[in-house]
C-alpha cells in the first residue's frame, strides 16, 4: 500500500484542459433542446459501439479515460449497456454483419440520444470502401447510412482531444 | 532444404525470412503436413486463390514452419468441385481458417469436422464466393440472416449466456457463447466475422502503395508489424533489399509498438481485477510515448511508416535523445510498477492459475505469438529467423511455462524490458546514411513473396500474389489471433465467468485481424 500511493503522489495530477466544442464537426442541425442539454453535460453515459473499426479507433477511445484527457473528470463515462445510455460512440466503415446490431442497438438507446461517428471509415467508409462507391459486398459503408449521425470526427484514428472534441460538440447547442 | 519429399521440389524464395515455395498434388498434401508436424513444425497459414484466368482451376495455399525456415506449399486444385483433405485433423488450427476459405472461395475441405460457415453471416448468399474474379456483389447481396447451429451442452443445471457482438466495454465485436453451471464454464464457443469488411477483395483493386496504407489497418494495434511483413513479401518479390538505416528504423518502430501495447495491456490487466491505480498509471506512460511517436514520426500509432522499399520517416541527433531518455523513464517506472503487481497479494490472487493453458496442450493446438511463449512454446521470429537487423541484436526471447494470466503478465513484463533494451541497441546502431530510400513503385509480373515479422502478438504473416501485368492479385493477410482464438475457448473451461475478461485480456486477440 505505500508503495502505491508514493507512486501515486511521484506521478502527480497529469489531466490537462478539455477543448472546446468544434462547430464544423456537426452534421445534422441539433436535435435537442437547450434544457435536455444542460442535464446531459453534467453528467453524460456513453455506449461505445465498433461496427467494423480496424481497431485504430477503438486505442484511442481506450486513450481518451487516460489520466491525461480525464473523461470521467468531466461527467462522462462509458456503460456496458445502450440502455443506460445518452450518447452512442460509433466506430468502423460499418460491416453489413454489424448493420443489424448497429441499429438494434441505436433502437436500445432511450429518447433524447445522439451519435457521434469516429474515424474517417465512419465518416465516408475510409480506406475500405472505393471512394466513388462508399461501400462494397461486404461493408455498408459511413454510419450515416445506417443510423442518423450528429457529429462525425474525421481521422485515421483521430486523436484523443478529437474524440473529446466531437462528445463536446454534440452536447453543446449550436452557438 | 526443409522438407524432403520426392514429389515436392521446393525454390528457395529471397525472403529476408528463410522460405520456400513449391508446387504439390493435392495427394501428397497430407502426407507433407505431416511429416511437418511430427518434425515439430506448425502451421502459420492457408488460404486459397483464383487461379482459373491465369492457369485454370483454384489453388491452395499452405505455409507451414519449422526449425529451419517456412515452406509455402501450392495446391492446384480442379475448377469443378475444388476440394481437398481436411487438415485439421493434423493441424486443429487450420479449421477456421479452412471455414473462411470456403466462404472465401468455394473450396472445400473434404471430411472436415466443421462445415459451418465462418466469415459469412448472410451479407452474401451461400453459393456465391466473394474472393472468385467473377464475383457480382450486387447480385449476390442478401440481406437474410442465416442461422449459426451453435454447439448445444445439455445436463441438469447448464444454461448458457449469450455475449455479443455488441460488448459491454470498449472492444471489437464477436459473439461468445458460455454453456455454464452456476458461475463455472464448462464451455466456451465462439463466433466471429462481425468486423468482415472485405480487406482481401480490396487488395485486388490497389497499387502497390495503396495497399500498404490497408495492410497497416487490417489490425490497428498491429499496423507495424503488418505493414512491415507486406513490405518484406514485396521485397523478396521484387527481388531488393532495403538500405539498412531502413531496417534499423524498422526494427525501432516494431518494438516501439511492442512495448505501447504491453503498456496498455497491462495496465488493463490491472483494472480488471480492480487495481485501477495500474491501468492509471500504465496508461500515463502509453501516453507519454504516443505523444513521443506524434512528435517524431508523426502519428501516434506510427500508421504509414513503413513503405514497400524502405520507410517513411527519420529520426534525427536530437529524437535519438529523446528516445534513448524515455527508455530510462520507461525501465524505471515500469520495474516499479512490477514490483507492486509482483507483491500484491490480490492481483497475484485472480492472475495465478486463471485461463491455464499447459505447455502440452498449447503444442497440439499451435498456440503462437507472445500468448503461446507464457506456454512454453519457445517460438519468436525475432530469434529464430533473425532478418536484418534482428541478425545483429541478439533478441533474448521470454518464456515461461505455467501458461496461466500470471505466466503471461510475466512474459509482457520481459518483454517489455527487453525491447526497451533493443530499442537503446537499436539507436546506437542508427548511423547516418546518405542515400535515400528508394520507393518501389511496381512489382515484376507472376510473382510471390512472403513476409513474416513477429509482432507484439506474434507472427503476422502477409502473402502477395501478382498478376501477369505486376499488379495485386491476391494479398493474404494473417493475423496469430487465427491460431490464438481457438485455445482460448480451452483457456477459460473450468474457470469462472467473472474470470473470463481478465483471461481474455491476458490474450488480447485481434477481432478486425481475423475477420479480414
Amino acid at each position: 500500500m505505500y508503495q502505491i500511493l508514493k507512486q501515486i503522489l511521484k506521478t502527480g495530477i497529469k489531466s490537462e484542459t478539455p477543448p472546446q466544442g468544434d462547430e464544423s464537426l456537426r452534421v445534422l442541425e441539433q436535435r435537442l433542446q437547450q434544457d435536455i442539454l444542460d442535464v446531459f453535460g453534467g453528467a453524460l453515459a456513453i455506449r461505445m459501439v465498433d461496427a467494423g473499426s480496424c481497431n485504430g479507433c477503438e486505442l484511442e477511445i481506450h486513450a481518451v479515460n487516460n489520466a491525461y484527457y480525464n473523461l470521467e473528470g468531466l461527467g462522462i463515462k462509458f456503460v456496458a449497456s445502450p440502455r443506460h445510455a445518452d450518447l452512442l460512440l460509433v466506430t468502423g466503415p460499418v460491416s453489413r454483419h454489424m448493420e443489424v446490431a448497429l441499429k438494434r442497438t441505436y433502437d436500445a438507446v432511450p429518447e433524447p440520444k445522439l451519435v457521434v461517428a469516429i474515424g474517417e471509415c465512419a465518416c465516408d467508409g475510409g480506406i475500405f470502401c472505393a471512394a466513388d462507391a462508399g461501400e462494397n459486398y461486404a461493408s455498408c459503408g459511413k454510419v450515416a447510412n445506417v443510423i442518423p449521425v450528429d457529429v462525425a470526427v474525421p481521422g485515421c484514428p483521430p486523436t484523443p482531444t478529437a474524440i473529446l472534441q466531437g462528445i463536446l460538440t454534440a452536447i453543446r447547442t449550436a452557438k | 532444404m526443409p522438407i524432403k519429399h520426392p514429389n515436392l521440389k521446393l525454390t528457395r524464395l529471397t525472403d529476408a525470412v528463410p522460405t520456400w515455395a513449391g508446387e504439390i498434388a493435392v495427394e501428397n498434401l497430407l502426407e507433407i503436413c505431416r511429416q511437418v508436424r511430427d518434425g515439430g513444425g506448425r502451421l502459420v497459414a492457408l488460404w486459397g486463390s483464383d487461379a482459373r484466368e491465369l492457369r485454370g482451376g483454384f489453388m491452395l495455399h499452405v505455409t507451414l514452419i519449422n526449425e529451419t525456415g517456412l515452406v509455402c506449399l501450392h495446391v492446384p486444385l480442379p475448377e469443378a468441385h475444388p476440394h481437398y483433405p481436411d487438415l485439421a485433423c493434423i493441424f486443429p488450427a487450420a479449421a477456421r481458417m479452412q471455414r473462411a476459405t470456403y466462404d472465401l472461395l468455394g473450396m472445400h475441405a473434404e471430411e472436415a469436422a466443421d462445415h459451418r460457415k465462418w466469415l459469412r453471416h448472410g451479407a452474401w448468399h451461400s453459393g456465391s464466393f466473394p474472393l472468385r474474379k467473377d464475383f457480382d456483389a450486387a447480385a449476390s447481396r442478401t440481406d437474410e440472416a442465416e442461422d449459426y447451429p451453435f454447439v448445444q451442452v445439455e445436463g441438469q443445471g447448464v444454461h448458457e449466456i449469450a455475449v455479443g457482438p455488441v460488448h459491454a466495454g470498449i472492444i471489437e465485436p464477436g459473439h461468445f457463447r458460455f454453456s455454464v453451471i452456476g458461475e463455472r464454464v464448462l464451455r466456451l464457443e465462439e463466433r466471429f466475422g462481425y468486423t468482415h469488411k472485405g480487406i482481401e477483395k480490396r487488395f485486388e483493386s490497389l497499387s502497390l502503395q495503396q495497399g500498404a496504407k490497408l495492410v497497416g489497418r487490417v489490425s490497428g494495434d498491429s499496423t507495424v508489424a503488418y505493414a512491415w511483413a507486406y513490405a518484406m513479401a514485396a521485397e523478396s518479390i521484387a527481388g531488393v533489399t532495403p538500405p539498412d538505416r531502413a531496417l534499423w528504423l524498422r526494427a525501432l518502430l516494431l518494438e516501439r509498438e511492442r512495448v505501447a501495447n504491453h503498456l496498455g495491456d497491462l495496465g488493463y490487466l490491472g483494472s480488471d481485477v480492480a487495481l485501477a491505480f495500474g491501468f492509471a498509471q500504465f496508461w500515463i506512460l502509453k501516453e507519454q510515448m504516443l505523444r513521443t511517436n506524434a512528435a517524431l514520426f508523426g502519428h501516434r500509432y506510427l500508421m504509414d511508416s513503413i513503405m514497400p522499399g524502405g520507410v517513411a520517416v527519420d529520426v534525427t541527433a536530437e529524437a535519438k535523445r529523446v528516445i534513448a531518455e524515455e527508455c530510462e523513464l520507461l525501465e524505471r517506472e515500469a520495474a516499479t510498477l512490477r514490483g507492486i503487481y509482483e507483491e500484491h497479494a490480490g492481483v497475484q490472487d485472480r492472475y495465478i492459475g486463471a485461463g491455464r493453458i499447459e505447455p502440452k496442450l498449447a503444442a497440439q493446438l499451435g498456440l503462437c505469438g507472445m500468448a503461446g511463449r507464457a506456454s512454453a512454446q519457445a517460438w519468436d521470429a525475432r530469434v529464430q529467423f533473425a532478418c536484418a537487423p534482428y541478425d545483429k541484436l541478439d533478441v533474448r526471447m521470454a518464456t515461461y511455462r505455467n501458461g496461466d494470466v500470471a505466466a503471461r503478465v510475466i512474459v509482457r513484463f520481459d518483454e517489455l524490458f527487453e525491447s526497451l533494451r533493443l530499442v537503446r541497441q537499436i539507436l546506437v546502431n542508427l548511423v547516418h546514411e546518405e542515400e535515400a530510400t528508394p520507393a518501389l513503385e511496381k512489382l515484376p509480373p507472376n510473382g510471390f513473396g512472403i513476409g513474416l515479422v513477429e509482432g507484439w502478438r506474434g507472427e503476422v504473416m502477409v502473402a502477395i500474389h501478382t498478376d501477369a501485368q505486376g499488379n495485386l492479385a491476391r494479398v493474404h493477410p494473417h493475423d496469430p489471433s487465427w491460431q490464438n482464438w481457438p485455445v482460448l475457448e480451452h483457456a477459460v473451461i473450468d474457470n469462472i465467468v467473472p474470470d473470463f475478461p481478465l483471461i481474455n485480456k491476458s490474450f488480447n486477440l485481434s477481432y478486425s485481424g481475423q475477420d479480414l
